[in-house]
């Protein structure tokens, strides 16, 4: 499904991704560690297509094809999802619109037929038991006002609707109470399918008891140091990342597999 | 000659015709202040590259243009008719084409208890006690584009709310510029008399063709007496190539409620100059505002509120969106007066830049002489926000779409004030008109 190469990647001068590669195949869920600086978000933002991050090196395939050559709203059409670290509020805008206008986007992309205002919202509240949300929620200003946690669910619920083939994660626990992060931990778990991949950002090992990964990779300095299956995340929880900066990083078994 | 003493000779050869027509038939005290503010024009004259007031307004191709008088007579073409968006208003409709009333495109008369409408002509012979003591006397010496108003307006709107009065439908008051080929000139008049503790609404628009260059010069007077609401609307559309200079004055007595609400869209250049003033306790005012330019358009606003006396309240709020090589000025000044103790003042001004070449500025004031207020201002001036834009994009949505929603979410805090269907409609539609994407963005606010 993806397969990232050498990738190199600044945002402004500073160069900090250096000769990253990962392969996910369909149906994997693939957890990306590492300290702060690392290059965990700008992975995820280079992979959503963000304006200001440049790579410099190295390719992108997704499902065979280009992604880097691809728009932002041509990889989420093609179905590449980023969950958001910090989700933008706009004021103004509905959430239903705005999701209205993103669902018929990409189907109108897949050559279905767009829905209309009663099926979209029958749609709506079927996913939107999925991360328990307010339907007071679905339709005020895009996450105007709303608590971390509700941004955050927020989030996996466009998930939900949209229903990506690539979902990137980022940090989607940061700042969340242990009752919101079983909401969110299961709104994911029930989107995963054996047709869907999933890229899981965390800074913390925690996040890991809820959604299962079946691989995980630290980043270090902008490449990945290390990888492992998902008792490695235990590993690094008891020992922290220290350790493996004082190894070479190109040598760990399993690194871009 | 120069050609500005050139074109204020032309002034005076219309001032003495027009003078000598109405010997007859008006009122010696509208000939004395016709006669005084002609003399302040002759006087100040136009306002000049160092003119402080209008420094930040390009009116120098204004000022070049030799306008004849319009003829008030001209033919109303069917577009300009239903370009004005007459329809969806049930209330009272007074149509004024080049100034002057038109009997047969205004419904004046049925059943609206509690609100007279009729032409500025007729209310000097059947109302002067409502007319006189406010005609000409708010907007005061303001400035010299509303002396030449008040010497030269032949007729105009008056609206006058009986004591009590509560008016369920809007007055719609429409001033309309109609002609083609040489460059004309005509003079839009209201005068609105809000009775004690009357509640009324009255919207003006001003729509004129596009691809003929002329000048609307508009002053609108408002009273709103002891303890009554009056909500004025204004809609701005004029044609592409028309210039709109406005001045709006409003005397706020005792508990009296005021708002403005101003939507600019059309005009090569338009200019509004607002003055607001409470001349009793406890009055409230809100200003608020909307201009929407492209290309070369000119936006001007400023305004004033005069806080002469304690426990008023005043909140504004100017929005301006400018895309190509537009331009906008918003100059906005709040007077507290010494002894207007528990003012509350609220101003603010928000500038969205959708192009490289659009210019804003914006000059927020407080003048605050007493020492117990609560006042606050601030200003803005921006492009989209990328984030927001990307995050959009990022959830499928297109470039071109993502900005238009953006824009108008921004604008859409001020359409929704606009408290009537037809008016929100017009600028919904001419908002949806200009802003690429799918989506019916009427729909899209929460």
């Amino acid at each position: 499904m993806l397969e990232i190469q050498n990738l190199h990647a600044k945002v402004g001068d500073n160069e900090i991704l250096r000769g990253l590669d990962l392969t996910v195949r369909a149906g994997e869920v693939h957890a990306i560690m590492g300290p702060n600086g690392s290059g965990k978000s700008t992975l995820a933002h280079v992979l959503a297509g963000r304006p200001g991050y440049t790579v410099t090196q190295g390719q992108v395939l997704y499902r065979g094809r280009d992604l880097l050559a691809l728009s932002p709203e041509e990889r989420a059409r093609e179905g590449v999802f980023l969950a958001f670290q910090y989700p933008v509020e706009i004021a103004g805008v509905s959430n239903v619109y705005f999701l209205k206008a993103a669902v018929n986007a990409i189907r109108k992309h897949r050559g279905e037929p767009e829905l209309d205002a009663v099926d979209f919202l029958a749609l709506a509240k079927e996913k939107a038991k999925f991360v328990e949300i307010d339907e007071d929620l679905v339709r005020r200003s895009v996450n105007e006002g709303f608590s971390g946690g509700e941004k955050k669910r927020n989030e996996i619920f466009q998930m939900a609707m949209l229903e990506p083939a690539l979902a990137v994660l980022d940090e989607t626990d940061s700042g969340l109470d242990i009752d919101a992060l079983r909401v969110v931990a299961g709104g994911v778990n029930r989107l995963r399918t054996p047709e869907r991949a999933m890229i899981v950002v965390t800074h913390y090992q925690r996040l890991l008891n809820y959604i299962v990964p079946d691989f995980v990779h630290v980043l270090l300095d902008g490449r990945i140091a290390v990888s492992g299956g998902k008792e490695m995340a235990f590993e690094l929880e008891e020992k922290g990342y220290s350790w493996l900066e004082k190894e070479p990083a190109s040598t760990p078994a399993g690194a871009g597999r | 000659m120069t050609p500005v003493a050139e074109e204020r000779d032309a002034y005076r050869t219309s001032f003495e015709r027009f003078a000598a027509s109405t010997v007859s038939t008006e009122p010696a005290w509208l000939r004395e202040r016709r006669t005084a503010a002609f003399a302040r024009f002759v006087e100040k004259g136009f306002p000049g590259p160092r003119d402080e007031a209008w420094r930040h307004t390009p009116i120098a191709p204004l000022l070049r243009t030799r306008f004849e008088a319009a003829d008030p007579s001209a033919r109303v073409s069917a577009a300009l008719l239903t370009g004005a968006g007459l329809d969806g208003f049930r209330g009272p409709q007074a149509v004024l084409v080049n100034g002057r009333l038109s009997a047969e495109l205004s419904r004046l008369e049925g059943e609206h208890p509690g609100v007279e409408v009729l032409g500025l002509r007729e209310a000097l012979q059947a109302r002067p006690a409502s007319v006189e003591p406010h005609l000409g006397r708010l907007v005061g010496e303001a400035g010299v584009f509303s002396d030449l108003n008040t010497a030269l307006a032949g007729d105009g709107a008056v609206v006058l709310l009986a004591p009590g009065a509560i008016l369920a439908e809007p007055v719609h008051v429409v001033h309309l510029s109609a002609g083609e080929g040489t460059p004309s000139l005509a003079y839009a008049r209201t005068l609105v008399v809000a009775g004690r503790g009357s509640e009324g609404r009255v919207v003006e628009t001003f729509a004129g063709p596009d691809g003929w260059t002329y000048l609307v010069n508009a002053v609108t007077e408002v009273v709103v007496e002891d303890n009554a609401r009056l909500d004025h609307y204004k809609l701005q559309r004029e044609g592409a190539a028309g210039f709109h200079v406005g001045a709006l004055a409003a005397r706020l007595g005792r508990d009296a409620r005021f708002s403005d609400h101003s939507i600019a869209l059309g005009a090569l250049l338009s200019r509004t100059d607002i003055d607001v003033s409470f001349e009793g306790e406890g009055g409230e005012c809100g200003l608020y505002g909307l201009f929407v330019l492209d290309r070369r358009q000119v936006s001007d606003t400023h305004s004033r509120i005069d806080h002469a006396r304690p426990h008023c309240t005043s909140r504004e709020l100017y929005k301006g969106v400018l895309d190509g090589a537009s331009r906008g000025v918003f100059n906005g000044l709040v007077v507290v007066r010494a002894g207007a103790q528990k003012t509350d003042a609220w101003q603010m001004n928000k500038n969205l830049l959708l192009s490289r070449e659009a210019l804003v500025h914006s000059t927020p004031q407080l003048e605050i002489l007493a020492d117990d207020v609560k006042c606050k201002h601030g200003s803005t001036t921006g492009q989209l926000d990328p984030a927001a834009l990307f995050y959009l994009r990022s959830r499928g949505i297109g470039e071109a779409e993502a900005r238009s929603l953006l824009t108008y979410a921004f604008a859409s805090e001020l359409v929704e004030r606009l408290e009537i269907e037809p008016l929100r409609r017009a600028v919904t539609r001419h908002l949806q008109a200009h802003l690429p994407g799918p989506g019916e963005l009427s729909e899209a606010t929460a």
